[in-house]
């Protein structure tokens, strides 16, 4: 454990340390800062007069305010963070000559990447809580509403789902920083992956279902072509972490929202009761419905950390 | 097994894709002793190092280090040896006493006790005054020295050198050689270098070794290499010309 706990320090002070994370760590609380005071403002305008709603505090996060929620606004640029703790984690090491001097100590040769992993997460984590309060704190004085327990459970998964979020783009970084050995390479690589899984998929997604089952144009196709287009083009755009984690983050901070499926995926008793049913969902229930979305953001995290290690293990290390 | 063997390889093999590194070697350390290393570039003298250590597998054959093997017991190699790689790198942006502080971490010492022999070792190396100067602001022969302390703060009983005195100007390689002779004197480290200043190594080894493309072709004391191939003379022959000698010869 003490090569572990070394490491672990050592890369925490690095992180906190660094330009590049001050630089993120601005351009984020400001966008969050502006989205938020933008939705803060948007609340009250629309909600002078009338009964406030239940969950209003949540609206603070999922409101658009001038072009996007902050819910949208970590599911498009959270990745980066991860993306920019991370790429360089292995080497930058093995180009300084400091890799080999590290593992010729008396560590297990794990201490170095579960070291660098678990001080990136716990970077991302702080970084996302402090965000966080900073936009309730500030909510609190712009829409005058205290936050129910039930929201603030709401809030915390919501900051869980996003930690291991950002936590898969953080492995995908360090297992491109280990199988790359130019920086730049590895740096590219993962933000071009970061741009195909979360702007690319849905156009592929399209383009897959039409090839696969053809609707021709809409008012002539029959329900069950379209049905089973839009199921393909689902589970295309499912494998993309950022479709996972956007379904899963918004069905949990809007207890209105009882599903993730499109329209046009459900069952006739299922459109009936969404519209007829007005309340909202308890949070159980709302876990319930985002459980298969979290269980694959969690397994894919696992799945890149666990192909890093591996790699990491194998690897013939001379410099 | 003679008791002061302190390093033993038997038949040690490494190959890569097919292509042999290290071909069936075989030798000896003692405890106490300074073992030159030499040969060409390629010779396979660092892989050999690297599998003494534990960081690279041997494809056949055995190590022991201090009754140890390497492979399955590489942490505790590591505790007792120390290793010094060629180019050794380090973290510009630490200075020399948090940079020996990270490795005295990494090695598990007490953080309370180590201050004091963080300075003691910087003094040492005729660093004491650079202790709060950012390493990227240091020269070379700086770097090699602080990279020594490193190595000796967990106090070793073995040191492995791979070509420290690489790059340095003449006094600064001279001192540092002086250096490792006092370390094995002194603290009786065993020290194995390697290195491919002659000179240096004739200075202070008391046996050498010469590797050339992956086997060792000879070891012993320089007078016994020279004397094998040169038989005995009025002429004392300098490690060079003995080198020169198996190197045409291989």
């Amino acid at each position: 454990m003490q090569g572990l706990y070394a490491v672990f320090r050592k890369e925490l002070s690095d992180h906190f340390s660094s330009y590049r994370f001050v630089i993120l760590f601005a351009v984020i609380a400001m966008v969050s800062f502006i989205t938020s005071y933008m939705a803060g403002l948007h609340l009250r305008e629309n909600l002078e007069g009338i009964a406030k709603p239940k969950f209003v505090f949540l609206m603070l996060f999922n409101t658009p305010g001038a072009l996007f929620s902050m819910v949208q606004f970590v599911a498009f640029f959270g990745p980066l963070i991860g993306l920019v703790l991370g790429f360089d984690a292995i080497n930058r090491e093995r180009g300084n000559g400091t890799l080999i001097k590290l593992v010729s100590q008396p560590i297990y040769r794990d201490a170095v990447i579960n070291g660098k992993f678990i001080a990136g997460v716990v970077t991302i984590s702080l970084m996302l809580l402090s965000i966080v309060l900073v936009i309730s704190g500030f909510g609190l004085t712009l829409i005058g509403v205290v936050p129910g327990l039930e929201e603030l459970w709401r809030l915390f998964i919501y900051l869980i789902i996003s930690i291991i979020y950002i936590s898969f783009w953080l492995g995908l970084a360090i297992l491109f920083s280990i199988s790359f050995k130019s920086i730049a390479t590895s740096a590219l690589a993962s933000v071009a992956l970061w741009i195909f899984l979360s702007f690319f998929i849905s156009l592929g997604a399209d383009v897959l279902a039409n090839a696969v089952v053809p609707t021709g144009t809409q008012d002539q196709a029959e329900t069950e072509t379209i049905a089973r287009n839009a199921r393909i083009k689902e589970l295309v755009s499912l494998s993309s972490p950022m479709v996972l984690y956007s379904k899963a983050s918004s069905t949990i901070i809007d207890p209105m929202r009882k599903t993730t499926r499109a329209i046009i995926l459900m069952g006739p008793m299922e459109r009936l009761s969404a519209s007829r049913f007005q309340n909202p969902l308890p949070l159980g229930q709302s876990l319930v419905v985002v459980s298969p979305h979290l269980i694959a953001l969690v397994a894919m995290t696992l799945i890149c950390f666990a192909i890093s290690y591996i790699l990491f293990m194998l690897q013939e290390i001379r410099t | 097994m003679d008791t002061s063997v302190i390093i033993e390889t038997s038949h040690l093999t490494k190959a890569y894709d097919g292509h042999m590194v290290v071909k069936d070697l075989s030798f000896q350390i003692r405890e106490g002793e300074t073992f030159g290393f030499l040969g060409p570039n390629g010779a396979g003298k660092s892989t050999t190092l690297l599998m003494l250590l534990g960081l690279t597998q041997p494809t056949s054959g055995t190590a022991s280090v201090l009754g140890l093997d390497p492979v399955r017991q590489a942490r505790d190699v590591k505790r007792i040896v120390g290793f010094l790689p060629e180019n050794v790198g380090f973290y510009g942006d630490l200075n020399a006493e948090e940079s020996l502080r990270y490795v005295a971490d990494l090695n598990g010492l007490d953080h309370h006790r180590i201050r004091a022999r963080i300075f003691e070792l910087l003094e040492l190396v005729g660093l004491k005054k650079d202790a709060h100067k950012k390493l990227a602001a240091f020269s070379r022969g700086m770097k090699q020295r602080l990279g020594i302390a490193e190595v000796l703060i967990k106090e070793p009983k073995i040191i492995f050198f791979d070509e420290p005195t690489l790059g340095l100007d003449p006094d600064g390689a001279i001192k540092l050689i002086e250096l490792i002779q006092s370390l094995n004197r002194e603290r009786h480290i065993t020290v194995l270098l390697s290195s491919h200043h002659l000179h240096h190594v004739q200075k202070i080894s008391h046996r050498v070794g010469i590797m050339i493309s992956g086997s060792l072709v000879a070891q012993g004391t320089i007078h016994d290499l020279a004397r094998e191939k040169f038989g005995i003379g009025e002429k004392e022959y300098s490690l060079e010309e003995v080198y020169m000698k198996y190197f045409q010869e291989a």
